[in-house]
């Protein structure tokens, strides 16, 4: 049991900090980041390059991944989503788009970097045994611990910064916002550049455990939606809730239903739609808001 | 029906079941028959998901069906014997009662709601595909007898031809009788106003299950024609890309017009076809020119019909 608990706690740390930047993204500009798990594994690939192939530290990786994803993002709110939803006349839009950047991104990422499974050295050895009750490798807690404090770090940001200020009244209401002297162009920017940094941490913090390959990118833009889905779309509290309640989920599940064969997610599928079906705001969003 | 509209259908008719094959049969390119066959059968596909959308709806959820369909068919023909002309059509019924139950709570959703969860559906389809037993897990289900009628045939892709255009023809015919009657009229009441028309006495709910079924029952003929034709299917015969696809010839096609998601697909598929020969380059190409066409036509290609027809210029 308590291993069952450390491993949803330590995989929904991971999964909270890709719905944060995904609720961002879509708070802020009511844009459905079809191309998230692809930055997420750009963001894997630039610390594999960093840390497995030249050989600087892991944190140097890490650093290398968020600041890439955070230029991307940038670029690709600048160009591509900005005149879109300036001059489209519906929001669906910006869904086509999204999905034609996940496509671009996929194709760049097997230009890159090739098709195959890549993995990094550890970056820290040994397990820990707790009484044979609890066993979980170092990297995995290190990891573990550096989400969490992303997380915490991310929500402090939002609540005290002013930059962080500026982007919560955006996301509550854009017009309002403008009025009171909120530059909405410049926070939609960072915004979305702080959505793709996030994705791209992840992806760098989680390529010292699972490694990463091209194909990983549509499976976590789906968890991550479904994160999204459980917690409430573009809350922020939702995002972090929804991202744990699926890492325990999939903990439990795959313990609990594994002599059943592989129907972890059918399950969460088939009690999402009961939960929609009764609340179909998710956790914490506003209705249709 | 107008005068033009009977010969614009005529036309249509004869290219379609006279005029491509003797094209082919003259050039010798007997793989277009493959090529336009599958376009006939994406665009049964894609009209279920324009469906969806004309009560509304983003539908990215039709891999889902198309690979139920497909399963449903298979497993008939193979595991029981039904003839294959037969579990075609109980695999649309399939699919549609399967959406029964998936559309009632999540057709409350709306909005980018809606399209995440069906997205999810799609990804969820695959995982119970390689999870069932019956479905033979990653190693799908193969050597499936080919139907029929089109096993004793000479030439089975001019066969295949035939039955997927006249499914095709058979489909947009009934969505153009469907839009232009009562319920496609209170459909679009749904896609303006769904709290107005449910004000006025529409019955929201049933018109929406209804809409949906009707939609994934396209999606589960063009599965199961599409498992006949390759003779297998595996859990990764639709997926993800093929549910945004699907969505993508609707939205290039035009949403206002009931031949769009022919047109759209025809365009995709032919562009990604084409683009075959730049080999490693061909989805980086493929994804630049939709972003290019998303940049320059943000409305999709009907707004230029559109705008050069009432003449406005923004």
């Amino acid at each position: 049991m308590e291993q069952i608990l450390a491993n949803g706690l330590y995989l929904g740390a991971q999964y909270a900090l890709i719905a944060l930047g995904l609720t961002l993204i879509f708070a802020l500009m009511n844009v459905l980041n079809f191309a998230h798990g692809q930055m997420y594994v750009l963001g894997g690939f630039v610390t594999y390059t960093v840390y497995a192939q030249l050989g600087l530290p892991f944190i140097v990786g890490l650093f290398a991944s968020a600041l890439t994803l955070a230029i991307v993002g940038a670029l690709i709110e600048k160009f591509l989503f900005r005149p879109v939803i300036r001059r489209s006349s519906r929001e669906e839009s910006t869904m086509l788009l999204a999905a034609g950047i996940a496509f671009f991104l996929d194709a760049v990422i097997l230009l890159v970097f090739g098709e195959k499974q890549r993995g990094v050295p550890k970056i820290v050895n040994g397990v820990l045994n707790w009484d044979f009750r609890l066993i979980m490798p170092y990297d995995r807690i290190l990891i573990g611990f550096l989400a969490i404090l992303a997380i915490v770090s991310f929500i402090l940001f939002m609540q005290y910064s002013k930059t962080g200020r500026a982007m919560r009244a955006l996301a509550q209401d854009r017009v309002a916002a403008q009025l009171q002297g909120v530059n909405v162009d410049r926070y939609s920017m960072i915004g979305f550049a702080l959505g793709a940094m996030l994705a791209g941490l992840v992806g760098g913090l989680l390529v010292t455990i699972t490694g990463v390959n091209l194909g990983m990118g549509g499976p976590t833009s789906i968890k991550a939606f479904m994160m999204v889905m459980i917690g409430g779309a573009g809350v922020i509290s939702g995002a972090i809730a929804g991202g744990f309640i699926l890492g325990m989920m999939e903990s439990i599940g795959l313990s609990v239903l594994s002599q059943y064969g592989d129907i972890t997610y059918l399950a969460i599928f088939a009690s999402l739609m009961v939960f929609l079906a009764i609340r179909p705001q998710g956790l914490m969003g506003k209705p249709w808001g | 029906m107008k005068r033009n509209q009977i010969f614009a259908l005529a036309a249509f008719l004869f290219v379609v079941l006279i005029g491509v094959p003797w094209l082919i049969q003259v050039t010798g390119r007997w793989d277009f028959y493959y090529t336009l066959t599958s376009v006939a059968l994406l665009s049964i596909a894609s009209a279920g998901v324009w469906l969806t959308f004309y009560i509304g709806r983003i539908n990215i959820g039709q891999g889902a069906y198309a690979l139920a369909g497909g399963y449903f068919s298979a497993i008939l023909v193979t595991k029981l014997g039904v003839s294959f002309w037969l579990a075609l059509p109980l695999a649309g019924i399939f699919t549609a009662v399967v959406s029964i139950f998936i559309g009632w709570p999540i057709l409350r959703l709306r909005g980018v709601y809606f399209a995440m969860v069906t997205l999810v559906l799609t990804e969820v389809a695959r995982l119970t595909a390689l999870a069932m037993p019956v479905t033979n897990g990653a190693k799908g289900i193969t050597s499936i007898p080919l139907p029929s009628g089109i096993a004793s045939l000479e030439n089975t892709k001019l066969g295949f031809y035939y039955v997927a255009v006249a499914l095709m023809i058979l489909v947009f015919a009934a969505m153009y009788r469907l839009v232009n009657s009562r319920i496609g009229h209170l459909c679009r009441s749904l896609q303006q106003n769904e709290e107005l028309a449910s004000s006025i006495g529409v019955n929201i709910t049933y018109l929406r299950i209804i809409a949906y079924s009707i939609s994934s029952f396209f999606g589960g003929i063009a599965g199961a024609m599409f498992v006949a034709i390759s003779q297998s299917i595996y859990p990764s015969s639709f997926q993800v890309a093929d549910s945004v696809n699907f969505m993508l010839n609707c939205f290039l096609g035009g949403l206002g017009y009931v031949f769009g998601p022919m047109l759209g697909t025809l365009v995709l598929y032919f562009g990604w076809d084409l683009l075959f020969q730049t080999g490693k380059l061909q989805l980086l190409i493929y994804s630049s020119l939709l972003i290019l066409l998303m940049l320059v036509l943000p409305n999709g290609l009907l707004s230029i019909r559109l705008s050069s027809l009432f003449g406005d210029r923004k």
